[in-house]
């Protein structure tokens, strides 16, 4: 490609990211605004108010990024597990549930597919849902972001980007995702404490479909690997 | 110092007498001295209703434009949402292309630089994002960034028809389907309930044969719907008579139909509190002697006959004059719903205006729900049409290749489109390889 004949500047499209004060998290001290967050409201609430349970409390009695990281992680990962194995596994695999095919009439397999939207009978893969949990989140402009991310992904958006996402997947995959990574990073005006959690092949379907899938940059992944991380961004003030 | 005090008299009187001019015409109906450009072959129906787009204080918002736009966003699995670019990993991207705001993208009242969709940036702008698309897939290597949406391959916003998923499953249609009918709706009609003209409730004054007789032979006075049902609220007969019921009249049993109709540019003037539109204040071509006509349902159905056959393409082409209009009578589309009105070929067999333009609408089994009544709704960009229209009876690559040619649209169809898209040439290329390396 000749970058040369393509770039184009656009300085009267020009515009920064304007996080809302009341989405910032103190650096260190400070309680946490908790409305941001409704989905987890009561679950910090409890934490922050029962001695003992708050491990991250800071000395101001607020909570820091990095129990606030864990926290929305342990909640991610909670749903994420039983969305596989209460929903997609109980349902396909141990009752092995039945659709009708709309267009032969003929019962056929319910199951889970990455052209979920498009084919009948399919429910979103689980990798797909928490994608979709990380948008939804987005979408409300709550204050925190979080995303899945890989060194191998399927969807070459989805590579790290910046310094930290590269060296937090990078740190996760040398320890097998034995301890998170934590840093802090600047991305336009704000800068964000950010979090990366390992994300381990835990399911043969991972290895299956990553393996083998057309546009996969790996076809070696094995049971236990870890194949990425969820990368979680909170607003720090500056 | 007798001409500075007169200059000063002139000057002020020159400015009451202009504030005392743009406050007037800003009450008024025709604000057209305000409009900084002509605006776009979208909004130009509802140009002179400010409101439409612009709040007071804070311009031209993405609530405005989702406010029309954004169900349809929605339904088309948007591939690149505002939430999307609301990540902070993508701060860098935005400080070059803020595509959070549509107006980034599509500004208004720039009629020199206001391309296909409306946008107004110039085509290459893909570039700012995937300007390593040719590492990620080599086969994009020879394309220009300023080819991606115009060469049938890609869309910013709808990509249902485009995806290599979706092209891949369908790489070995065949050019016409074995089966070829569109879904029609068919309303149950319980015969107990069925008027005649001997029932009709009208009031003397307004009960003209030719109404009574229209009425008779309608799909409502086979449902049993008298005349008072339309022509006083609710049906009430206490309720005063209405001689022209308009689209709220319609809505009450007919929510699906009159939505989409409010929604497209036949109704979007009365959605906003407009009157009518009428081809006369089209910008496309329309046939002269349909210049004055109001467009609301009687417009295309007639007053008391509703009828639905008349309105899918008679109505139609009663107005419209382009050279697509024109051409369609010609076609083989046009042919077979000549053969279907004579009852020659199945129902659902033939192509009028409608079937391509106001498609019925099915849910996920396939049933037929209603007919969409947004014209505007699959029409552009146009491989909307190829799900929800035109794959009923061709395949993909068929239809793809009928609809990237210009001429053959223009041409309304009347010949088979005869240029290859690259972009099944890739498609056929990477499961090749794929083939290929499965073998080895």
């Amino acid at each position: 490609m000749n970058q040369d004949t393509n770039v184009r500047t656009m300085q009267h499209h020009r515009l920064t990211i304007a996080i809302a004060p009341e989405h910032r998290i103190p650096r260190s001290t400070g309680p946490l605004p908790y409305a941001p967050i409704p989905c987890l409201a009561a679950c910090l609430a409890l934490l922050g108010s029962v001695p003992g349970c708050g491990g991250g409390a800071s000395s101001g009695g607020g909570l820091e990024p990095k129990a606030v990281a864990d926290m929305l992680h342990a909640v991610m990962e909670a749903d994420r597990t039983n969305y596989t194995k209460q929903v997609v596994n109980r349902l396909i695999k141990e009752q092995k549930v039945q659709v009708v095919n709309p267009e032969t009439s003929a019962p056929e397999p319910f199951g889970a597919s990455e052209h979920w939207k498009s084919e009948h009978g399919k429910l979103p893969l689980p990798a797909q849902m928490f994608r979709m949990g990380a948008e939804a989140v987005t979408e409300k402009d709550v204050g925190f972001t979080y995303a899945l991310l890989s060194k191998w992904p399927i969807n070459q958006q989805n590579k790290p980007k910046t310094a930290v996402e590269t060296e937090g997947l990078d740190a996760v995959n040398t320890n097998k995702g034995k301890e998170p990574f934590y840093g802090e990073e600047k991305l336009g005006d704000t800068t964000y404490f950010t979090a990366v959690y390992a994300d381990v092949a835990v399911a043969p379907a991972c290895v299956d479909c990553h393996n083998g899938h057309k546009d996969s940059p790996r076809s070696d992944f094995a049971l236990g690997d870890v194949m990425g991380g969820v990368v979680i961004r909170i607003p720090l003030k500056s | 110092m007798a001409t500075k005090r007169w200059m000063g008299w002139i000057l002020g009187f020159g400015v009451i007498a202009m504030a005392g001019y743009f406050a007037k015409t800003l009450g008024s109906d025709d604000r057209r001295v305000f409009l900084p450009g002509a605006t776009s072959h979208g909004h130009y129906q509802i140009e002179l209703q400010c409101s439409a787009c612009h709040s007071t204080w804070s311009g031209v918002t993405v609530e405005a434009c989702t406010e029309c736009h954004g169900q349809e966003l929605d339904e088309a699995d948007d591939s690149h949402p505002a939430a999307k670019f609301r990540d902070p990993r993508n701060a860098d991207r935005l400080e070059r292309l803020d595509a959070r705001q549509c107006v980034t993208c599509h500004i208004e009242h720039r009629p020199s630089m206001t391309r296909e969709m409306g946008v107004t940036l110039p085509n290459d702008y893909c570039f700012h994002c995937h300007s390593n698309i040719a590492e990620e897939r080599p086969s994009h290597e020879p394309y220009g960034f300023d080819t991606c949406q115009s060469g049938g391959c890609h869309n910013f916003h709808d990509n249902r028809a485009l995806t290599e998923d979706f092209l891949s499953a369908h790489t070995s249609d065949p050019d016409l389907q074995p089966t070829p009918e569109r879904a029609v709706v068919v309303r149950a009609i319980d015969a107990k309930q069925t008027l005649t003209t001997l029932d009709h409730d009208a009031p003397g004054a307004f009960a003209t044969p030719r109404a009574i007789d229209d009425w008779a032979s309608s799909a409502h006075a086979r449902a049993g719907v008298n005349c008072s049902g339309c022509h006083r609220s609710n049906g009430d007969a206490a309720q005063p008579w209405v001689e022209a019921p308009d689209h709220t009249t319609c809505n009450r049993c007919h929510e699906d139909e009159t939505r989409g109709f409010l929604g497209g540019h036949h109704g979007m003037r009365l959605a906003s509190g407009l009157s009518p539109m009428t081809p006369e204040m089209a910008r496309r071509p329309m046939q002269p002697n349909s210049h004055a006509r109001k467009l609301d349902c009687q417009a295309c159905h007639g007053a008391h006959a509703y009828e639905t056959t008349f309105a899918a393409e008679e109505a139609c082409l009663g107005c419209h004059a382009d050279e697509h209009s024109l051409a369609h009578r010609d076609s083989a589309h046009a042919s077979l719903w000549t053969r279907e009105r004579a009852g020659e070929v199945p129902r659902g067999r033939g192509v009028s205006c409608a079937a391509c333009h106001l498609p019925t609408v099915v849910d996920l089994q396939g049933k037929p729900l209603y007919t969409q009544h947004n014209q505007n709704d699959n029409l552009r960009p146009n491989e909307k049409m190829v799900r929800s229209v035109c794959t009923t009876c061709h395949g993909v690559e068929f239809a793809l290749r009928a609809l990237a040619d210009h001429e053959a649209s223009k041409q309304g169809f009347a010949f088979a489109a005869t240029s290859t898209l690259d972009t099944f040439a890739l498609i056929r290329n990477q499961q090749q390889a794929l083939a290929d390396t499965t073998v080895q």
